[in-house]
């Protein structure tokens, strides 16, 4: 589903993913942790098609594209969803308008037709129950005056409506309780099946007591540099990332 | 020098052409000596030079660039009653007057002339009947020496429409005045409104600007004067769309008396050059008084705004409120002024002015002025220019949201709080189609 290969990417002349590489298969999920300043948002971004930042090297391949050649939007309409670390507020467009115009230009990307009104809201209805957003999303604002949890609550409705087969979630766990996060795992567990893939971004092994991951894989210095199974994320939290670290040290002294 | 010359030539011309046709213009003794006086102060001004400083982000010598006539009563022959029925506002059950090239028509008009709540005067038709009222207020709050279009316009008006609300009276319906510009030569129009809303009573009234074939020079050149009596509510809309090419000079001079509420809405989504001036003066105490404006612009567009508000007695507020879009080589000026003199103690006047720049050629000139003579105010006021919130674009783009609709998106986000804030259900509706439709040119 998502190859990526030797990626080098960039903001400015500072290089910041040094010859990333995965592989992602459908239905699996892939932890990443590592670090601050690894690289793990810039590789959200650069996924997401962030123009800020220039892709010097490397391929990615999504369901057989060439992602990087996309656009954003024609990422996100291939199936592409990323939730993001921090939820834009847009005041003046309303939540529904918002994903009513998603819906419609995803639909007409894939040669579908539109989707009934009484199909959208029952769509949008089941889905505000999966994630437990109470809010009335009509009236308000995309994450205008959400609280923190209300906001990475209302990325994963987001992911819901918009079913995408790949969702990258950039350190969804980051600022919410752990009944927030008890509620978003929840309902990224309901959305897994065996066609759609999740990469996790995370720094705490917390998340994955609730999302399983199939692989962790630990990011530094902007690559790869250890995977293994889920018991991988316990061991790094018991032993924090310098043991990563010194053990690098130690390849690279070896 | 010889630009100068040349603008005096035809601010001359104009002179000596209104010179010559004054005596042939309709109106009871009284209009006729007040069109001389103001004749009088127009020859001592002549039009705006770029040193004047109210006109300095808007020279017009880009207007008067030929030789112009009063304009004439002949309506284009397209004008019939199903092109007027065509204008109206979908869904809006409502009074209409239509005025064209600054003469009430009668004919494309839709209206209950005899309705004793409401009263339309025609001053060409009826100016023999002039009521007292009329004789009272016209001509008395638009001043000719403030400002030479106010002045010209009273030189060469043809025609006053006079809305009379009476005393008590709820209008039941909003009354729209057309205001059509379709004139085959480069001619100066020159409507004149007199509106007097009675003690406690209410009115709504659409202003709509359009143009219809015509000329690329001529001008309309408008005075609304509007008397807010004790008590009384006016809510005013000015819509200034499906009028390409119009050159527009608005001047809206209200008066509030004590506890009255005056509500105004400014949208320029059309034309080629255009100035609206409103000037409001707060003259009893407890009054409310609201200004929103907004402005969408492309091309090559130049729309000035120009607001005063002037705080005599205590206990009054005011809200200002003007947002602009400007694309292409489009220019806005947003230029507000709030006096607050000595006597008006508890003064809440604030004023916004906010602007999106979605162009490098796009310019905006934002002029904010606060004069405060009195020690116990709340008064603010600012003013920002921006441009589309990238991080907000990327996050719709980030959903599947194409670029264009995504901008289209954010732009009708940034109208919403001028047009939420629309009173009337069916003109909030067409407001926000309008927008739509423009924004997704």
């Amino acid at each position: 589903m998502l190859s990526i290969k030797n990626l080098k990417a960039g903001i400015a002349d500072k290089e910041i993913l040094k010859g990333f590489n995965l592989e992602v298969k459908a239905g699996e999920v892939h932890a990443i942790m590592g670090p601050n300043g690894s690289g793990k948002s810039t590789l959200a971004s650069v996924l997401a098609g962030r123009e800020d930042y220039a892709v010097t090297e490397g391929a990615v391949q999504f369901n057989g594209k060439d992602l990087l050649d996309l656009s954003p939007e024609d990422r996100a309409r291939e199936g592409l969803f990323l939730a993001f670390q921090y939820p834009v507020e847009i005041p003046g467009v309303s939540n529904i308008n918002f994903l009513k115009t998603a819906i419609a230009e995803i639909r007409k990307y894939r040669g579908l037709p539109p989707m009934e009104a009484k199909d959208f809201l029952k769509l949008v209805k089941e889905k505000q129950a999966l994630v437990e957003l109470q809010v009335t999303l009509a009236n308000r604002s995309v994450n205008e005056g959400f609280s923190g949890g209300e906001k990475k609550r209302n990325e994963i409705f987001q992911m819901a409506v918009l079913e995408p087969c790949l969702a990258i979630l950039d350190e969804t766990d980051s600022g919410l309780d752990i009944d927030a996060l008890r509620i978003v795992a929840n309902g990224v567990n309901k959305l897994r099946s065996e066609n759609r893939s999740f990469v996790v971004i995370t720094h705490y092994q917390r998340l994955l007591e609730y999302i399983v991951p199939d692989f962790v894989h630990v990011m530094y210095d902007g690559k790869i540099v250890k995977s293994g199974p889920k018991e991988l994320a316990l061991e790094l939290e018991a032993k924090g990332y310098d043991w990563i670290k010194k053990e690098l040290g130690d390849v690279i002294e070896a | 020098m010889t630009n100068i010359a040349e603008k005096l030539n035809i601010s001359e011309k104009l002179i000596a052409t209104l010179e010559l046709e004054k005596n042939s213009l309709a109106g009871t003794a009284h209009i006729q000596a007040i069109r001389k006086t103001a004749l009088g102060s127009f020859t001592e001004q002549g039009l705006p030079h770029r040193k004047n400083e109210e006109y300095k982000y808007s020279p017009v010598s880009a207007l008067f660039k030929s030789e112009l006539c009063p304009a004439k009563q002949n309506a284009c022959a397209k004008l019939t009653k199903s092109t007027i029925a065509e204008l109206r506002i979908p869904g809006l059950d409502s009074h209409l007057i239509t005025v064209v090239n600054g003469f009430v028509s009668e004919d494309l008009s839709d209206y209950n002339p005899n309705a004793k709540s409401v009263l339309v005067y025609n001053t060409r038709n009826t100016a023999k009947h002039a009521p007292a009222l009329f004789e009272k207020h016209f001509g008395q709050y638009a001043s000719n020496d403030a400002d030479a279009f106010i002045a010209l316009n009273t030189a060469a008006f043809q025609d006053v429409l006079f809305i009379q609300i009476a005393d008590n009276v709820q209008v039941d319906k909003p009354v729209v005045i057309l205001n059509v510009t379709t004139t085959e030569t480069a001619s100066l129009a020159s409507p004149r409104n007199l509106i007097h809303v009675g003690q406690n009573a209410s009115v709504q009234i659409i202003e709509l600007y359009v143009s219809i074939d015509q000329n690329a020079s001529a001008i309309n050149n408008s005075v609304s004067e509007i008397v807010i009596e004790t008590g009384a509510k006016a809510l005013f809309y000015k819509i200034q769309d499906d009028c390409p090419g119009l050159n527009l000079i608005t001047t809206t001079q209200a008066s509030q008396k004590a506890n009255s509420h005056f509500d105004t809405h400014t949208v320029t989504l059309s034309g080629s050059w255009i100035r609206n001036n409103l000037n409001i003066l707060l003259e009893g105490e407890h009054c409310e008084s609201h200004l929103n404006g907004l402005f969408i612009l492309n091309d090559s567009q130049h729309v000035d705004n120009h607001t005063l508000v002037d705080h005599a007695k205590p206990h009054c507020e005011s809200n200002q409120l003007y947002k602009g879009l400007l694309d292409d080589k489009s220019s806005g000026v947003f230029n507000g002024k709030i006096f607050v003199r000595r006597d008006a103690q508890k003064t809440n006047a604030y004023q916004s002015s906010k602007n999106m720049l979605l162009s490098d050629d796009a310019a905006i000139n934002a002029k904010p002025q606060l004069e405060i003579y009195a020690d116990d105010v709340k008064c603010s006021h600012g003013s920002s220019t921006g441009q589309i919130d990238e991080e907000a674009l990327f996050y719709l783009k980030s959903r599947g949201i194409g670029s264009e609709s995504a901008k289209a998106l954010l732009m009708l986000a940034f109208t919403q709080d001028v047009v939420n804030t629309i009173r009337i259900d069916a003109l909030r509706k067409h407001a926000e189609t309008l927008i739509e439709k423009r924004l997704s040119k």
